[in-house]
């Protein structure tokens, strides 16, 4: 019963991915075992705790709550997907870079997804749209606060000084 | 609803900090606001954390846990698990217990063992019974739900005075009790200072169990060299003496196993200490000739894969006088360390060395007992226990005060030692360097306003609402987390807590710190090269600051400015 | 925490769904956003054999606002359905409980008919399709029946639905008073939780300030989502001045039977209820003396 594989292809990071997968391997497994793209992580595998999100079709999901089957036909963008096309970090990884707005390191591409979700279809969010944003991601070193000024400094990069 | 922003002044007090110690000491990067080295890989998923290490032909662990407190092992079936898909092998304590050492244990408590899989009986919900190994973790699950264990449930007791009282069910029998460490200490004259001191209180302050629960849990794999007879070990730890102790557990060198310190850890905040799953893991790799691999899923996690918070009540008696000068304090801390124990109990040793908070009690009564009960183990959690003791100690100023009808402000400005008695000797024996207690509270009330805070929780109380405003003034005491285990166990004669930094000038003029501690999150890759590039950069050349790789914190610090003149004579 | 095996079949249409659950009947689960099934799945306290995606059927996902009421296909994205501007005009109620449901990435996959279908006495859409007399719209083999709310939730996690029905749409009553305002609180504890106890209401007043209708409900107070129709009836014809709504919020609260648990006493959720209904019930009154 589980050696049923389908077909899949689903467009990651730009690049048409095809695979043959157990209906039961989960999105966020697909990308990080079978893609060896690591930058999303697991951190509950029920759907509470965001490291996993990912852009499916430009909005932020949990990916650990998806089949990759369920994504076949469809676009995914990772952390690893958000950085300019010359490969330099984009606005809003740099400004996670300049407020400290992360210290393991292990929630933070679920943040960055969801901030950068938040930017796209809101580039001047108030302090509590941030907040609501980043509502479904959560963080156990930071506190939020940096995270928070993260955001505002990529959406106002003028207000405040960089020091590069 | 939301915390607000932080006040604007805060930004510009830090500037201005960074400035002054930066015209007082002279340092050019020590202090001054930089970026980190590690942001920019985790920024851009580049992170290397422990599950995203694949070696080649890795098979993968899933575990039974038992659902029962207290109970015997009456049998385990493992046939149907091993005839699963994909199933490579079976372990259950029995096999396991007998090839591998226990866990070591830091008090003097020899019959007090451990091992990552429960042999014979469990002691605790979450214990490990058994292990599968398969080509995946999913196939592997499969095939745990397959094991049959039957249980004989025992009877169990999960509160530490019920676990000290005559008659309770013993954690480990073989112990002859559950009171895992005691000892009382009394410094200057306690009794004395009760007989003659005006006033007299007696409380209990509870400080509850919890998990720190990383974002990232628990994780490990290894990988068996037959060539080399070295264990090559991935983990995402946070352990002293991690290598040693897996080697010992294993019958092996202490230089045959080799432990990856370039692992990033997802957090830890104390608790990561990973030897149980080292060790099982590390067997099986050695066993099955494949790398082998374990990650906690959430569950195993929550139910104490790694382990919890202290979990610890404190019996306070303080005696002071009219005037608000406290003259002694007597401290019971009972400390429910669950069912095993590795450094837990020192926890209570730690807050020795800053027994009496920021005050000048000149007598205190230490009484610690650390008692084991059929719950989660306990380990370091953030603070290594000073965080309960101090929570403890402000309960106590604070019922003071009530009890005085004096404002717990002035209590503790009373009490503070003073600015001019530094460096200050409390009676425990440890010395207080430097401080300036008075200064410190007297900045803090005027940064948050207090004077608009009281009218704000006043007007609150008119209106018929409860308010209130916490105030705490706290010592913790950073360094060594090791120099109290010998006062807890004199048997131990091994309590220094090895590292080094190595300081690699290559031929191109770079320079490489090379340490061997993981960072969850604590920068140390940036602080190592700030330190060496504070002082390296003048004698190399003038160049940006130099890479690290593997950074730790303080320690390395310490062990840089005596070689860096070495280097610097050799140069010339 | 990997679910157990199980076979997967992506339906193309909601014929095809029909034939797949008449095959396979209680072997057989829909998977639609999957933010409440596939979390149970890892954690293996659910096992279906077969599973069948209902993601990719665009009958399933629409938004159709019609006179007296809106209709929404079951698979329609709880985040098409907040952002949906007719609909906010003509349901409010609906943008004003999605606030409080889970978080952005939670309503970027959870579906409407998800969430029914759950059917947690917590939840929000439920307590939302109770107070409006929501009507669902389920298909079969043999055909397709509609279920008004009230009989469609049968108890905690149960609704009426046969194992071989698929939730096809919702219909929501749209009020047709110009004066209509509604709200939806709750008391959860943290924000995107399951509620300990939610309270919606709509009230619609005439001209001279007098209701003229009246809904109200309390989720997290019973095994199913609760609405109060009798009650409500009494506040028609009044001004619905602060001592006759927090009469009507405390009559419903002492009709509530919560459960206790780890977070909140039966007494305080009881509480929480004649609290939080009052507060819906103001707070919908001003929005509809404001229009």
């Amino acid at each position: 019963m589980s050696g049923t594989l389908h077909e899949i292809s689903i467009e990651v990071n730009g690049k048409l991915r095809k695979a043959q997968v157990p209906a039961r391997l989960s999105l966020v497994d697909w990308l990080r075992e079978d893609l060896c793209l690591t930058g999303t992580h697991i951190g509950c595998e029920h759907g509470v705790c965001g490291a996993c999100s990912v852009m499916l079709d430009g909005e932020p999901v949990r990916s650990c709550l998806m089949y990759a089957v369920q994504a076949n036909g469809h676009r995914v963008a990772t952390v690893e997907g958000l950085a300019k096309p010359d490969g330099s970090m984009s606005v809003l990884q740099d400004s996670f870079c300049e407020t400290h707005g992360l210290q393991c390191g292990y929630c933070t591409p679920g943040m960055l997804i969801a901030s950068q979700a938040l930017l796209n279809s809101n580039p001047n969010p108030t302090e509590a749209q941030i907040r609501d944003a980043i509502g479904g991601n959560l963080c156990r070193c930071t506190g939020y606060q940096q995270i928070v000024e993260a955001v505002q400094l990529a959406a106002k990069p003028a207000a405040f000084p960089l020091l590069g | 609803m939301y915390p607000t922003t932080p006040p604007p002044a805060a930004a510009p007090l830090l500037e201005e900090e960074g400035k002054t110690l930066r015209a007082m000491t002279g340092f050019r990067y020590i202090g001054a606001k930089r970026r980190a080295k590690e942001h920019p890989r985790f920024v851009s998923g580049r992170g290397r954390f422990v599950a995203d290490i694949a070696l080649p032909g890795m098979k993968h662990v899933a575990l039974v846990a038992s659902p029962h407190a207290s109970a015997r092992i009456v049998s385990i079936d493992t046939s149907a698990a091993l005839a699963a898909p994909g199933v490579l092998y079976v372990l259950t304590g029995e096999e396991f217990c007998a090839n591998t050492d226990s866990l070591m244990i830091g008090v003097d408590a020899p019959k007090v063992t451990r091992w990552a899989l429960a042999r014979g009986v469990v002691r605790y919900a979450g214990e490990w019974v058994a292990a599968v190994v398969a080509d995946s973790r999913a196939l592997a699950e499969d095939a745990a739900e397959r094991i049959e264990v039957e249980y004989e449930p025992l009877p169990h007791v999960i509160e530490s005075e019920a676990a000290l009282a005559p008659g309770a069910p013993l954690v480990h029998p073989a112990h002859g009790s559950n009171a895992l460490y005691h000892r009382k200490f009394v410094w200057g004259p306690v009794e004395e200072a009760f007989a003659n001191a005006g006033h007299r209180i007696a409380f209990r302050a509870v400080w509850s169990r919890s998990a720190t629960v990383p974002i990232e849990t628990f994780g490990v794999a290894a990988q068996w060299d037959a060539g080399t007879g070295i264990l090559d070990i991935w983990a995402s730890i946070q352990m002293p003496k991690f290598p040693d102790q897996a080697a010992r557990a294993l019958r092996l060198p202490g230089n045959a196993v080799r432990v990856h310190y370039d692992v990033d850890v997802g957090g830890s905040y104390g608790v990561k200490r990973g030897l149980k799953h080292a060790v099982l893991v590390g067997y099986l790799a050695k066993k099955l000739g494949v790398p082998v691999r374990l990650i906690e899923d959430r569950l195993e996690n929550l139910r104490g894969g790694d382990m919890q918070g202290p979990d610890r009540f404190f019996d306070m008696q303080v005696a002071f006088d009219a005037d608000g000068a406290i003259r002694a304090m007597k401290i019971r801390a009972v400390d429910d360390v669950g069912a095993y124990a590795g450094r837990s109990p020192f926890q209570l040793g730690k807050p020795v060395t800053a027994i009496c908070g920021p005050y000048a009690i000149g007598a205190i009564e230490y009484e610690p007992t650390s008692v084991m009960t059929h719950k989660t183990p306990q380990e370091a959690v953030r603070g290594f226990g000073q965080s309960p003791t101090n929570f403890a100690i402000e309960r106590a100023i604070d019922r003071v005060a009530r009890h005085l009808g004096m404002d717990s402000i002035e209590l503790r400005k009373k009490n503070f030692i003073r600015r001019d008695q530094f460096p200050y000797t409390i009676p425990s024996g440890s010395t207080y360097d430097s401080g300036d207690y008075h200064a410190v509270l007297d900045e803090t009330l005027a940064a948050i306003g207090y004077a608009s805070l009281v009218r704000a929780r006043d007007e609150a109380r008119s209106s018929g609402r409860l308010a209130g405003i916490g105030i705490s003034s706290c010592l913790e005491p950073s360094g060594g987390n090791s120099a109290f285990e010998v006062l807890m166990n004199p048997k131990n004669e091994n309590t220094t807590w090895m590292d080094s930094c190595l300081v690699r000038v290559d031929l191109s003029g770079s320079v490489t710190g090379v340490i061997n501690n993981s960072s969850a999150g604590q920068g140390h890759e940036s602080l190592v090269s700030t330190v060496l590039g504070e002082i390296l950069e003048p004698i190399l050349s003038p160049r940006s600051p130099p890479t690290a790789r593997s950074a730790a914190a303080w320690r390395s610090c310490w062990g840089v400015p005596p070689q860096a003149p070495r280097k610097r004579s050799r140069k010339r | 925490m990997k679910a157990a095996p199980f076979e997967y079949a992506r339906a193309a249409s909601l014929s095809e769904v029909c034939a797949l659950l008449a095959t396979h009947g209680d072997g057989a689960k829909l998977l639609a956003g999957g933010q409440s099934l596939v979390p149970m799945m890892a954690m293996r306290l659910v096992r279906p054999a077969w599973l069948v995606d209902i993601n990719e059927i665009p009958e399933l996902k629409f938004i159709a606002v019609e006179k007296d009421m809106a209709r929404t296909g079951a698979c329609t994205r709880q985040c098409v359905v907040e952002r949906d501007p007719a609909l906010a005009a003509r349901v409010p109620l609906l943008r004003q409980a999605l606030a409080w449901v889970g978080h952005v990435q939670t309503r970027n996959r959870g579906t409407i008919g998800g969430s029914l279908v759950h059917a947690d006495p917590c939840a929000e859409l439920p307590l939302v399709a109770q107070v409006l007399g929501a009507r669902m719209l389920l298909r079969s083999g043999s055909g397709t029946r509609t279920l008004e709310a009230e009989k469609f939730f049968s108890g905690p996690m149960a609704t009426s639905a046969r194992s071989d029905e698929c939730l096809e749409e919702i219909h929501w009553p749209a009020w047709s008073w110009r004066h209509t305002g509604s709200a939806f609180t709750e008391i959860s504890v943290r924000h995107g939780d399951f509620a300990m106890v939610a309270a919606a209401a709509q009230i619609a007043i005439d001209g001279d300030g007098r209701c003229v209708r009246a809904a109200f409900g309390l989720g997290g107070a019973g095994g199913t989502p609760l609405a109060f129709p009798k009650i409500a009836a009494r506040l028609v014809g009044t001004r619905l001045d602060d001592a006759v709504v927090n009469d009507a919020a405390h009559s419903a609260a002492i009709e509530t039977e919560p459960g206790s648990d780890l977070h909140a006493s039966a007494e305080y959720r009881r509480h929480l209820a004649g609290v939080l209904a009052a507060r819906a019930l103001c707070e919908a009154r001003e929005r509809a003396r404001s229009r």
